[in-house]
């Protein structure tokens, strides 16, 4: 399966930063299913799930943005009480160490967003395991 | 390859005996028709005849920055103004600026010494050379200039800035050396990578010349991987007629310096007082072949040290190390002095740091050290850049004693200058 | 005024004078044959060879030459010797994204000198003056022309190269300048400045001022001399011949006298190409006698003159072409600079988000030239943010200066403000009052 990727921006802790690159985005008619900003003092990155990545990717960085992708695990949650723990404690009996993550829902799918340290041996580990991970194209058809 | 082989590997004897009568002579000619100097010699009790070794040069008096402004515009002149080719004048940042003659013999000399440091890195005639400083009062350009024609090299008038033009030029003219500024040779690296220019593939330049400001061991590294030359330090300043006083040899351990056209001392910057080979200090020069307008014992207020032992190339005229800084780019802050370069050094050697930093003094003693991110740096983890970050602070607390705030911004945030980069911004109330 | 030797060559006896003419030109025609293809082939086309040189008049067999050929042909189509004898490039602007580049060997840059020299002599200077030289230095012929002239006679120059007035006008003053090199317009601008700086330009010792690089008029002449000490020059010159230095006015102020030994003069018809009889008006074509890297034959200059043919009473055997006053192209000169609306489209089309309809306004403030382009921008850009607008703004004044070499100012205007019109837009608004 291919990795779910993230498009990070490198950007300056400024008015407006959001708004230009969502305009940027916009422009390629690309469509965001999630986003969040993360903020260290000066420093901001802004992360973005979009269903065009590679073309977010080179659009950005042609108008001379910091871009990077980071590669993200997506996990189907069952949208009921217990469902994110079942995958939390999941993810602590494999030794998945969660450096971040973020969830939404969407119609009747949970999905749960979590930035490992190594997310293709993470995949690996979870292939065999009862989680149930999703792909981009999965992810915009939700 | 030398350009002058006799007088660039003379033994350290004849160099002495050559320093010491161009020393009198021009000391008795300065003595005699520059009013400044006949009167600090009176006030000293000191007459010509008192010059009978090297060592004697000692006592005579400093020239200083303010001396020329002083004695703007002509105070120094040892010849009539009818009788001068050229007049550069180097920036007054407040009130006037200095003025420096040459002769037809001294526009020539310039030119000669140029050419010295030009062979000692390898060019030959056949070299394009591109001259990317800014022509004009300044003697950056027009010295190296005049070096790279009397070399008989083709070069090409560039200028600095309009980086389109200057690739072009160097892509259509297969120019092979340039001389830059080193920020704008960082800003023209980038420059090139946005356009997808490979420097080693797409273009012809092997040798840059980069000087007109001190810069560390760390940006020429940076600057040669970023453009694929070979980078020879140059180091020169108006005064002492521009570009071509000193450079480094096909070794780059080192700077030689024309000693049959300069007596150099290392003295302290703060007493003035000579120090021991091999400390460092700030240079003081005196010109031993000026005909227009010859310095005594001028303080360059840069600071370096005397490299003693023999070069493998086998030139005798003795090195000066790097410029480890300017005495006056020194900064006090929170009692501590603190060189730019230092920080400079730290913020280069780290592969991650990108080309471009600033430093923002602010409030009561506030600092604050804006730099920029490499291109490659960025992973999309803000924490990775969270913790680069705090370990460039680190590092900093180490070098300087004191802890900045380190603000990383992304490429190609920061100004830019063409020519000498403002890496100090000073706002603090004093 | 006394004569400077270097000046002999300019009162060589006529006969002299075109015998030397004949057999340089014979000579660069044979060079020019045998190392640049574009000749070669026009001339072959022609069944035209250097040996059919025979007369001054023959010069008519020849191909012109016109600044689309130094276009086409870039970057070294048109040198004719090889790159190991070529000591200097310079460039000029194009009339499109291109530059043009001429080139120089050592030889080439002796005559350069020489001609300046001699322009300088025309004008009275010697050893003993102290030269002011605001032409812009670098890849533009005027400045390092000017400078290697003036340095060649011994005077002391003072490289200052183009702008900072205040400096200007400090170092004038402090160095007892004698003499001073720019832009007439530009020199009435530092008259305009010098009362506010307190210092009084008719008591200053300059003696003589050499203008060139833009159409002025007897008008500001007088202004010049008028406000100031000394006497108003007018030289001519372009980079694709030599640079400054192929004509020069002497003391009588009444015509520029070409360097005929250098250069042949003819003044052509522009509709038929015909040549015109002495004294009548048309297009000045200029052929170099003793060029070696870029020889350039019966080059149209698109400057429309007329030749004096009765000698000066400075007894100069070389004559002299009416002041250059308009050209027979859209060219415009900027504060010395030659501008092609063309290369203004060339620039902005790079940009995107701009619409193909511009125009040029010219005007002059306090005598410096003033550009100002406006353009429309895509209904997609207007609606935006005031700073994407400024940062569209930057962009498209950096696109122009690295084209054209000139800073000018940039209003983006809404779509369709701009005057439509039936046939060739009218993209240039010259107000400037001569």
């Amino acid at each position: 399966m291919h990795p779910v990727k993230l498009i990070a921006v490198f950007a300056e802790n400024q008015l407006g930063q959001m708004a230009r690159i969502t305009k940027k985005l916009a422009d390629i008619h690309a469509n965001i299913r999630w986003v969040t900003i993360v903020t260290s003092e000066t420093l901001g990155v802004i992360k973005f799930l979009v269903d065009k990545p590679d073309l977010a990717y080179e659009s950005l960085h042609a108008k001379g943005y910091t871009v990077s992708y980071i590669e993200i695990l997506a996990i189907a949650v069952e949208d009921k009480p217990g469902g994110l723990n079942a995958v939390a404690e999941c993810l602590a009996r494999n030794n998945i160490n969660v450096e971040n993550a973020s969830g939404f829902v969407s119609d009747n799918q949970a999905v749960l967003l979590i930035e490992v340290a190594n997310a293709a041996a993470a995949r690996a580990t979870l292939a065999n395991q009862s989680l149930r991970l999703l792909s981009e194209e999965e992810i915009f058809n939700l | 390859m030398f350009w002058n082989q006799a007088t660039e590997t003379i033994d350290r004897g004849s160099l002495g005996a050559l320093q010491l009568k161009r020393l009198q002579e021009t000391v008795a000619r300065v003595a005699g028709a520059v009013p400044f100097y006949r009167q600090a010699f009176t006030e000293r009790g000191l007459t010509p005849a008192h010059i009978k070794s090297l060592s004697d040069a000692r006592h005579l008096p400093f020239t200083t920055s303010a001396d020329l402004r002083a004695t703007y515009p002509t105070g120094l002149l040892a010849v009539p103004i009818d009788e001068t080719l050229r007049l550069h004048t180097s920036s007054g940042t407040t009130g006037k600026p200095k003025a420096l003659f040459f002769s037809a013999r001294d526009v020539a000399n310039a030119a000669e010494l140029c050419a010295r440091c030009f062979v000692m890195t390898g060019m030959t005639k056949k070299d394009i050379f591109q001259n990317m400083m800014t022509y004009g009062l300044f003697t950056g350009a027009l010295v190296t200039h005049y070096g790279a024609e009397k070399l008989g090299c083709l070069v090409i008038p560039a200028g600095p800035g309009n980086s389109e033009k200057q690739l072009l030029l160097m892509q259509d003219f297969r120019s092979t050396t340039i001389h830059i500024t080193p920020s704008y040779a960082l800003y023209f690296a980038t420059f090139l990578e946005k356009k997808g220019v490979d420097p080693r593939r797409d273009l012809a330049i092997r040798r840059a010349f980069v000087g007109a400001e001190p810069y560390t061991e760390e940006t020429r590294c940076k600057i040669e991987q970023a453009l694929g030359v070979r980078v020879f330090n140059s180091y020169g300043l108006s005064e002492m007629n521009g570009p071509g006083v000193a450079f480094e040899c096909e070794h780059q351990h080192g700077m030689h310096l024309w000693e049959d056209n300069y007596l150099m001392e290392i003295v302290n910057p703060k007493t003035g007082e000579p120090l021991p080979d091999g400390q460092t200090g700030e240079l003081v020069l005196t010109t031993l072949y000026r005909e227009a307008m010859p310095l005594l014992r001028y303080r360059t207020r840069d600071i370096t040290s005397i490299i003693a032992e023999p070069c493998a190339c086998g030139r005798t005229h003795r090195r000066i190390d790097r410029i480890t800084g300017r005495a006056d780019d020194m900064l006090i802050v929170r009692g501590v002095n603190i060189y730019p370069q230092q920080i400079e050094r730290v913020l280069m050697s780290l592969p991650a740091v990108g080309r471009n930093y600033q430093i923002l003094l602010d409030g009561l003693d506030d600092m604050t050290v804006n730099v920029e991110l490499a291109e490659a740096g960025f992973d999309g983890h803000v924490e990775h850049l969270t913790k680069l970050q705090a370990d460039i602070t680190d590092r900093l607390r180490a070098e300087i004693l004191t802890k900045p705030k380190v603000h990383l911004v992304p490429p190609g945030t920061l100004p830019v200058s063409e020519g000498k980069a403002q890496r100090v911004i000073d706002r603090r109330s004093l | 005024m006394n004569r400077h030797p270097i000046s002999a060559p300019d009162f060589m006896q006529q006969a002299a004078l075109r015998d030397t003419q004949l057999s340089r030109l014979r000579q660069m025609v044979g060079r020019a044959y045998d190392n640049v293809t574009l000749f070669r082939q026009r001339m072959d086309a022609r069944s035209l060879k250097p040996a059919d040189i025979r007369s001054l008049a023959d010069v008519r067999k020849l191909p012109f030459t016109v600044k689309a050929d130094l276009r086409d042909t870039y970057p070294f189509g048109l040198f004719a010797s090889p790159m190991k004898d070529i000591v200097r490039l310079h460039a000029s602007s194009g009339t499109t994204g291109k530059p043009i580049v001429v080139a120089y060997t050592k030889d080439d840059i002796r005559v350069w000198t020489e001609t300046m020299m001699r322009s300088f002599a025309a004008c009275g200077l010697h050893e003993g003056d102290i030269i002011q030289n605001a032409y812009g230095y670098g890849l533009f012929t005027g400045g390092l022309g000017a400078h290697y002239g003036a340095e060649s006679l011994g005077a002391t120059v003072i490289p200052i190269s183009g702008g900072n007035t205040e400096r200007q006008l400090m170092v004038m003053k402090d160095f007892g300048v004698t003499a001073i090199c720019c832009t007439p317009s530009y020199f009435l601008h530092l008259i305009d400045q010098s009362q506010q700086m307190g210092i009084d330009m008719k008591k200053l010792p300059l003696r003589a001022g050499i203008f060139g690089a833009e159409p002025w008029t007897e008008g500001m002449r007088e202004r010049i001399e008028a406000e100031s000490s000394l006497k108003a020059y007018d030289i001519y010159g372009l980079s694709e011949i030599i640079g400054p230095g192929v004509g020069i006015e002497c003391e009588h102020q009444c015509g520029l006298h070409i360097f005929e030994d250098y250069f042949l003069v003819e003044i052509i018809d522009p509709q038929t190409l015909e040549p015109v009889p002495d004294g009548q008006e048309g297009e000045l074509v200029l052929t170099t006698l003793s060029k070696h890297a870029m020889p350039m034959i019966r080059y149209r200059t698109r400057d429309i003159t007329a030749l004096y043919p009765e000698p000066c009473h400075c007894g100069r055997t070389i004559r002299r072409i009416r002041r250059i006053g308009r050209r027979s192209d859209d060219m415009f000169i900027i504060r010395g600079v030659n501008v092609f609306p063309s290369q203004i489209e060339a620039a902005l089309l790079r940009v995107e988000g701009t619409l193909p309809h511009y125009v040029i306004v010219l005007t002059r403030e306090q005598d410096l030239d003033q550009v100002e382009v406006q353009v429309e921008v895509t209904p997609d850009f207007f609606s935006d943010e005031v700073r994407v607008l400024e940062e569209l703004q930057k962009k498209l004044v950096h696109s122009i200066e690295s084209i054209t070499g000139i800073r000018v100012a940039v209003r983006l205007v809404a779509p369709k403000t701009i005057q439509r019109s039936e046939g060739k837009a009218k993209r240039l608004l010259d107000k400037r009052k001569m």
